[in-house]
């Protein structure tokens, strides 16, 4: 499989299926001629491709339909599709890889909740079975998109007795099923951009299940692992990203600016160039097929970086207001939008979300550097006789 | 240099794979012949004045055998016509051992002022037969490239003194630059001082009516620019020193009955730690395939930083043993100190930055 094979299907395509027609009806021909994601196997939306070829793909279909919901797709495209993908039946893939990817039917997440965060292999939501169904019932909090979605990627607890990383399953859970209430979890920038979700008596079949019963955590692992990769950043420009609306408003308003505060920007000037190089390098890796460690600890820099932008353009306007506190859903997720308070207060969420900063410290200095773990008390205790 | 993105980034910030053969020979000749421990005994002072820190037994082997030498020096002069990017890679070895040799105070600073001119004396400093310093202050930068030197000329002498000069007292050769000419001198007066970095100590210049041959035109600015962009890869190497060290001891160390690298306190602080030196690697590698003005204010406000915050998290998390003169991490130490100041420090970077990429200070 090579470029001129990949331009000879996206011709195929368009002598078949007019981009201008229906924009469903185009959608799902470009899944059926693999040229959705061209790594995935052939049947599947791709045609077994190396995943750079996808940029020959994105060029040659420039200014055809985009996918349905665009901008709420980011948890089944790169969270949801690669789990099924791994570990779901030649079912399963039938029936939910296509309409992820059109975009006909949203995903949202149901991992994290109010009692297990970092940890979250301690999760309380229980699965059942009950024949072939499984009853769950539990609390899950931090939902993306939960109000928009038709299906979850869910992890419960299926087995109490036995320590708690063992006693986990995972599940396709079914947003429009009895029991399932969603409400909208205020923020502390005054909207509302995630949910938290109750499950009550939720009756899933079996066959919603992904991967073995009790192999959960392992099928999670994957699902977080394609997470971090997709948090680092798209390329951008020197100058580019968060420092560039720090530099606009000390360009705009030459009146407020002081030495102290000049040293203090130059000196994020350079982190955030730093930063954008090391993405640069880390991109180069991956086009290489050489994947370094680098990966892991983009996210850190990144949210330490936004956090002491964002203040520090917040503290350079000496402007004391805020534009909106109103109680509203916002549709997707927006660092860059709104004010410089919005901006300030919303990248506070950037070292919790998708793995805290304390978290990734570990797993760098874990993975990475090698180093020991902590002592483990809560590793050979069945998990329910954990304290809580 | 190279071909340019977006007119931005060189075409790679990754090593090729001669960088990394040229990499493996330098740090294989380096362990046999010059591991800490020796740089260690290198450094006490000997019973004749003469003795000097610098391995030139080594320096013979790097410059005549490896031929890093040569590596700026295009093949015409009798060099190996290489770029500053394989230069980048034999510095981020040398400061990983804090090697005692004048490769970049002779082969980088001082062959980079000689390349316009084209003098017959490259040829000698590519076949490392001859040794030179450029008779500028470590302590100048691309900003201020006359701090620490008094020389004028007169009659085709040199008179006057430069302070802080490094690699002067193993050079064959000193090349002077005054008003924009340089000179090449042998008659120069050189004492060295004690000085913070042990493994490259500096030295006063004096000139008393020295003979002096007119070289051709110098644009130290320009030469120290360079330079500079080249110390980014030097630090990066002295941080990743002193981080593989310290990881190494922090495994191996027991205190209340674990190693102390299990405790999250010393692995967050180490997490970090690697995440500016990953940050280093890549503003080193931009700094070495462009040299551009905002590339090398970049690399050296950032790694000059990044090197010795390394140090020091290294001497903290040995703990006392980190402290003593028998532990070689005060050599990266005072390297890394001296290398802040070297060559323009962070803060003057970040001060030209204002005006290269439109941050203006207060009015």
């Amino acid at each position: 499989m090579n470029e001129s094979d990949i331009k000879r299907r996206v011709a195929a395509l368009l002598a078949d299926h007019d981009p201008a027609g229906d924009q469903l009806e185009f959608l799902r021909a470009r899944f059926d001629a693999g040229l959705a994601w061209v790594w995935f196997p052939e049947g599947q939306g791709g045609l077994g491709a190396p995943r750079e070829l996808q940029q020959v793909v994105e060029r040659e279909l420039a200014g055809t339909p985009r996918q349905l919901n665009a901008g709420m797709l980011a948890i089944g495209l790169g969270m949801a599709a690669p789990t099924i993908l791994t570990f779901g039946t030649d079912e399963q893939k039938r029936r939910f890889l296509r309409p992820l990817w059109t975009g006909e039917e949203v995903w949202c997440q149901l991992f994290s909740e109010p009692g297990a965060g970092s940890d979250l292999a301690t999760l309380a939501t229980r699965a059942v079975r009950d024949g072939d169904e499984w009853i769950v019932d539990g609390q899950k909090v931090w939902t993306s998109g939960a109000h928009h979605a038709r299906w979850a990627i869910l992890v419960a607890r299926t087995d109490p007795d036995v320590p708690k990383h063992r006693g986990l399953s995972y599940f396709v859970c079914d947003m429009h099923a009895p029991g399932v209430e969603v409400r909208p979890l205020r923020q502390i920038t005054g909207e509302a951009e995630f949910n938290e979700v109750f499950l009550t008596g939720v009756r899933l079949p079996d066959d919603l299940r992904l991967g073995a019963v009790g192999d959960g955590w392992r099928v999670a692992q994957t699902t977080l692992m394609n997470e971090r990769v997709a948090i680092g950043g798209a390329p951008t420009r020197r100058g580019g990203g968060m420092i560039a609306s720090a530099v606009e408003a000390w360009s705009e308003q030459p009146e407020l600016r002081t030495h102290e505060l000049h040293q203090r920007l130059l000196a994020l000037w350079v982190e955030n160039e730093v930063t954008r190089l090391s993405g640069a390098r880390l991109r180069e890796q991956l086009a290489a097929g050489q994947p370094g460690p680098e990966g892991s600890g983009m996210k850190l820099s990144f949210a330490k970086l936004n956090q002491a932008l964002t203040g520090f353009e917040l503290e350079f306007r000496r402007d004391l207001g805020y534009d909106d506190w109103s109680f509203r859903r916002s549709e997707n997720v927006d660092f860059f939008g709104r004010g410089p308070g919005y901006r300030y207060l919303r990248a506070k969420g950037n070292s919790i979300e998708g793995g805290t900063s304390e978290i990734l410290r570990n797993i760098v200095s874990e993975r990475v550097l090698g180093l020991p773990s902590e002592p483990r008390v809560d590793k050979d205790v069945p998990w329910k006789d954990l304290p809580r | 240099m190279s071909g340019t993105r977006s007119g931005e980034e060189p075409m790679t910030l990754l090593y090729s794979e001669i960088e990394e053969e040229l990499r493996s020979a330098v740090r294989g000749l380096l362990a046999d012949r010059c591991p800490p421990a020796v740089v260690l005994r290198r450094i006490e002072p000997g019973t004749d004045p003469a003795d000097s820190v610098y391995d030139l037994d080594l320096w013979k082997t790097l410059a005549g055998e490896i031929g890093v030498a040569g590596l700026l020096v295009p093949e015409e002069f009798g060099g190996a016509g290489a770029g500053a990017s394989e230069v980048a890679v034999v510095l981020e070895e040398l400061g990983r051992g804090v090697a005692p040799v004048p490769f970049f105070t002779s082969s980088v600073l001082a062959t980079r002022a000689l390349l316009p001119t084209g003098d017959a004396l490259l040829g000698e400093l590519a076949e490392g037969t001859e040794t030179a310093a450029l008779a500028v202050s470590f302590a100048a930068s691309p900003y201020a490239p006359s701090r620490g030197a008094s020389v004028t000329v007169a009659d085709g002498r040199l008179s006057g003194t430069v302070t802080g000069v490094a690699g002067a007292e193993v050079a064959d050769v000193l090349l002077v630059p005054v008003a924009g000419e340089l000179y090449a001198v042998d008659g120069a007066q050189v004492t060295v001082a004690p000085s913070l970095d042990l493994t490259r100590p500096v030295a006063t210049v004096t000139l008393d009516r020295a003979p002096a041959r007119l070289v051709g035109a110098c644009d130290v600015a320009e030469v120290l620019r360079f330079g500079a962009g080249l110390l980014a890869s030097e630090q990066l190497g002295v941080a990743e020193w002193c981080l593989d060290t310290t990881l190494a001891y922090v495994r191996e160390r027991h205190q209340f009955a674990r190693p102390i690298g299990s405790f999250q306190s010393i692995k967050h602080r180490l997490a970090d730690l690697w995440l500016d030196v990953v940050r280093a690697r890549a503003a080193a590698r931009n700094a070495a395939g462009d040299p551009s003005p905002i590339s090398v204010a970049v690399a050296q406000s950032w790694n000059a930083g990044v090197a010795l915050h390394a140090a020091e998290e290294a001497l903290q998390l040995h703990g006392g043993i980190g402290m003593t003169w028998e532990h070689p991490v005060h050599l990266y130490l005072k390297r890394a100190k001296a290398t802040e100041i070297a060559l323009g420090t962070p803060g003057d970077h970040r001060q030209a930055l204002a005006s290269l990429v439109g941050v203006p200070g207060p009015e």
